[in-house]
């Protein structure tokens, strides 16, 4: 087994694109379920509209990357008001029923046949972000250590580490301020913050749209890295894959959704390798190679599931502020 | 316990109210007239008219089911009524979602309290208080727009919380509180949204005696403080020693209203109690 060849890749990986993506997505689940209790499944949803919004503005209408970003922000805020307006006055479920189908009517959309002169069908958008490398400052790529990153890549990753950063700074100082503690309030008893003279169906909402503009960072991440969006790549499992993230790193955490995505994906990719070496090494004979790529969701989840039977708060949470009662 | 002054002002401003169910009084601070709300075929609460005298501890008395915690929830915003007007202070709060009706300065606590309990004690008081800078989301990212108004809440909050003797709590969550010390954080947080009314349900339920004690003085200095109360109460002993006023319901509706000692010996008010439970003694004499 190249024990070196594993460590590279898990760690690449950790560090690398997908982990920015989810976790800024997570950091975005954070600002909604972490602080404010709200169940949303479908934060998928907020990535696509920002990286269709994107895509769409630069590759069909023609406008630069700069507006086409704006453009992106302002389908976040917007699916957060259509998300929010019904169903923040009802009961905490109906938000999540609304949200999972919301994601799933957004995906099928885009890829929708009719929309194919808009959205390219199931083929997506690409070559839209040209604008975005010609910025590239780095003049090589890394190859630090386990760490190697393209020239491009490396762009990107940079740039997305700094925008997890500044979310971070974004959501720390939001929770340690008054606004923070009156979402802290709503997630535990919203009759009673009501009682103290607050807004509460106001902030929910306000919550909604920061968690959907932060999250959707994670959506331009992905559009640019990839030079393209395709519909498929913002189905369900990105939803669970950051709230995965989320609980595994301890929600109602600034730093939580961070080392839970770097975490996931490391695990993810330090499972397949090693089942791929094992199984080519001959140590592992009962599977073949094909079969790995299911086998590694097995044993991450049951990962997850021990985490949550032994840490229910996550890695960094605090078990007397929000833990997952799995009794 | 000597009568203070305010104590001899609300039973004064009393003195000429007829006692009867709706009766007008000479200052009222809130004024319902015909509140109705059914569940279904059930008639929950059904007041054709009620006026609550500012400056008063006024108790609302009644056996279980009478309506009192509904009728609560309809003045204050939580539900809404079928039919009814109510004015706070002259003003209409009919339709008025229950967040701002807490900021007019009518404030109620619940009966099955609701203490933050994954929150400290301190920040379950500093979320009390109105008009918060910081509480606009980019406003508070800036900590320097708010942070001098947080230290003024944080010390308002001080105080309430060493009167309420439960400043060595400040910093724990507030789940760790005796269900009587979080009675008395609600009560305390509720202070902080500096209200004129404080309706109080059930503020005593559960509370060990020795602490009962301590709720009562809590409750008369708020009247001392200026402001009025309404509170439900099932123990009589507690109504007849602190309140100025007694207004009882049953089945929906105020039955009698009058002093304390005198409306226990009312007809009405026998037949609310004994039609739910025997034992109750209502003319125990003096109490405490
Ligand atoms: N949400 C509700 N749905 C149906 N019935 C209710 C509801 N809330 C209260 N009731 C009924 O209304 C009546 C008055 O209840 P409540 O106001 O809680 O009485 P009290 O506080 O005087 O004990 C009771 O018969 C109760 O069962
Ligand atoms: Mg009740």
């Amino acid at each position: 087994m190249d024990i070196g060849l594993i460590l590279n890749q898990s760690i690449t990986q950790g560090l690398g694109v997908q982990a920015v993506i989810f976790a800024l997505a997570a950091i975005g689940l954070n600002v909604h379920f972490g602080y404010t209790g709200l169940l949303n499944f479908g934060q998928a949803a907020f990535l696509a509209v920002a990286a269709y919004g994107l895509g769409v503005t630069v590759a069909t209408l023609g406008f630069s990357l700069w507006v086409g970003l704006i453009v992106g922000v302002l389908a976040a805020v917007v699916l957060a008001l259509i998300l929010g307006i019904p169903t923040l006055r009802l009961r905490a479920d109906y938000l999540a029923i609304v949200t999972i189908a919301t994601a799933e009517i957004v995906r099928l959309v885009v890829r929708s046949v009719t929309l194919r002169d808009i959205f390219g069908g199931s083929d997506g958008i690409n070559r839209f972000a040209d604008e975005f490398y010609a910025l590239n400052p780095f003049s090589s790529g890394l190859a630090l250590g386990p760490l190697t990153f393209s020239r491009n890549d490396l762009f990107v990753v940079v740039v997305g580490w700094l925008l997890v950063l500044l979310s971070c700074l974004i959501v720390f100082l939001a929770m340690r301020s008054p606004w923070g503690r009156v979402l802290k309030g709503i997630r535990e008893d919203e009759e009673a913050v009501r009682s103290l003279g607050k807004n509460v169906y106001s902030y929910k909402m306000q919550a909604l749209v920061v968690g959907g503009v932060l999250g959707c960072l994670g959506g331009f991440v992905f559009a640019i890295s990839s030079q393209s969006v395709q519909p498929d790549n913002y189905g369900t499992d990105l939803t669970f894959f950051a709230w995965a993230a989320m609980i595994l790193g301890g929600a109602a955490r600034v730093f939580g959704p961070v080392l839970g995505s770097i975490l996931f994906w490391f695990l993810l990719v330090f499972i397949n390798v090693t089942l791929t070496e094992a199984v080519r090494v001959g140590y592992i004979t009962f599977i073949d190679g094909t079969q790995v790529g299911q086998i590694q969701f097995w044993i991450l989840g049951l990962t997850l599931m021990l985490l949550m039977i032994f840490r229910p708060q996550g890695i960094l949470g605090d078990k007397r502020e929000l833990a997952f009662d799995v009794k | 316990m000597s009568s203070s002054e305010k104590q001899q002002e609300a039973r004064a401003s009393l003195v000429a109210v007829a006692q009867e169910p709706g009766a007008p009084k000479p200052d009222p601070i809130l004024v319902a007239v015909g509140v109705q709300r059914q569940f279904g075929g059930l008639t929950a609460v059904d007041v054709s008219r009620f006026e609550l005298q500012r400056g008063t501890i006024t108790a609302l008395i009644g056996p279980n089911g009478a309506g009192k915690t509904t009728f609560f929830n309809l003045l204050t915003g939580f539900d809404k009524p079928n039919e009814g007007e109510w004015t706070f202070d002259g003003r209409s709060l009919a339709g008025m979602p229950a967040y701002k009706v807490a900021r007019t300065g009518m404030v109620r606590t619940f009966q099955l309290t609701k203490a933050l309990s994954k929150m400290t004690v301190m920040q379950n008081m500093l979320l009390g208080a109105p008009n918060q800078k910081g509480e606009n989301f980019f406003r508070g990212l800036i900590p320097g727009i708010w942070s001098g108004q947080e230290k003024a809440n944080r010390e308002r909050a001080e105080e309430l919380l060493r009167h309420f003797k439960l400043d060595a709590k400040a910093d724990d969550f507030a789940g760790s509180l005796s269900g009587g010390q979080r009675k008395l954080l609600e009560m305390a947080r509720a202070l902080m949204v500096q209200p004129e009314l404080v309706m109080l349900d059930e503020p005593m339920a559960g509370v060990n005696p020795a602490l009962k004690q301590s709720l009562l003085d809590h409750i008369r200095e708020l009247r001392e403080a200026g402001m009025t109360v309404l509170f439900v109460e099932h123990d009589m002993d507690m109504v007849r020693d602190v309140s100025d006023w007694v207004v009882v319901m049953a089945q929906g509706e105020i039955v009698a209203e009058g002093t304390p000692r005198e409306v226990m010996q009312q007809q009405a008010v026998i037949d609310a109690y004994l039609g739910e439970h025997h034992s109750v003694s209502l003319d125990s004499g003096s109490g405490s």
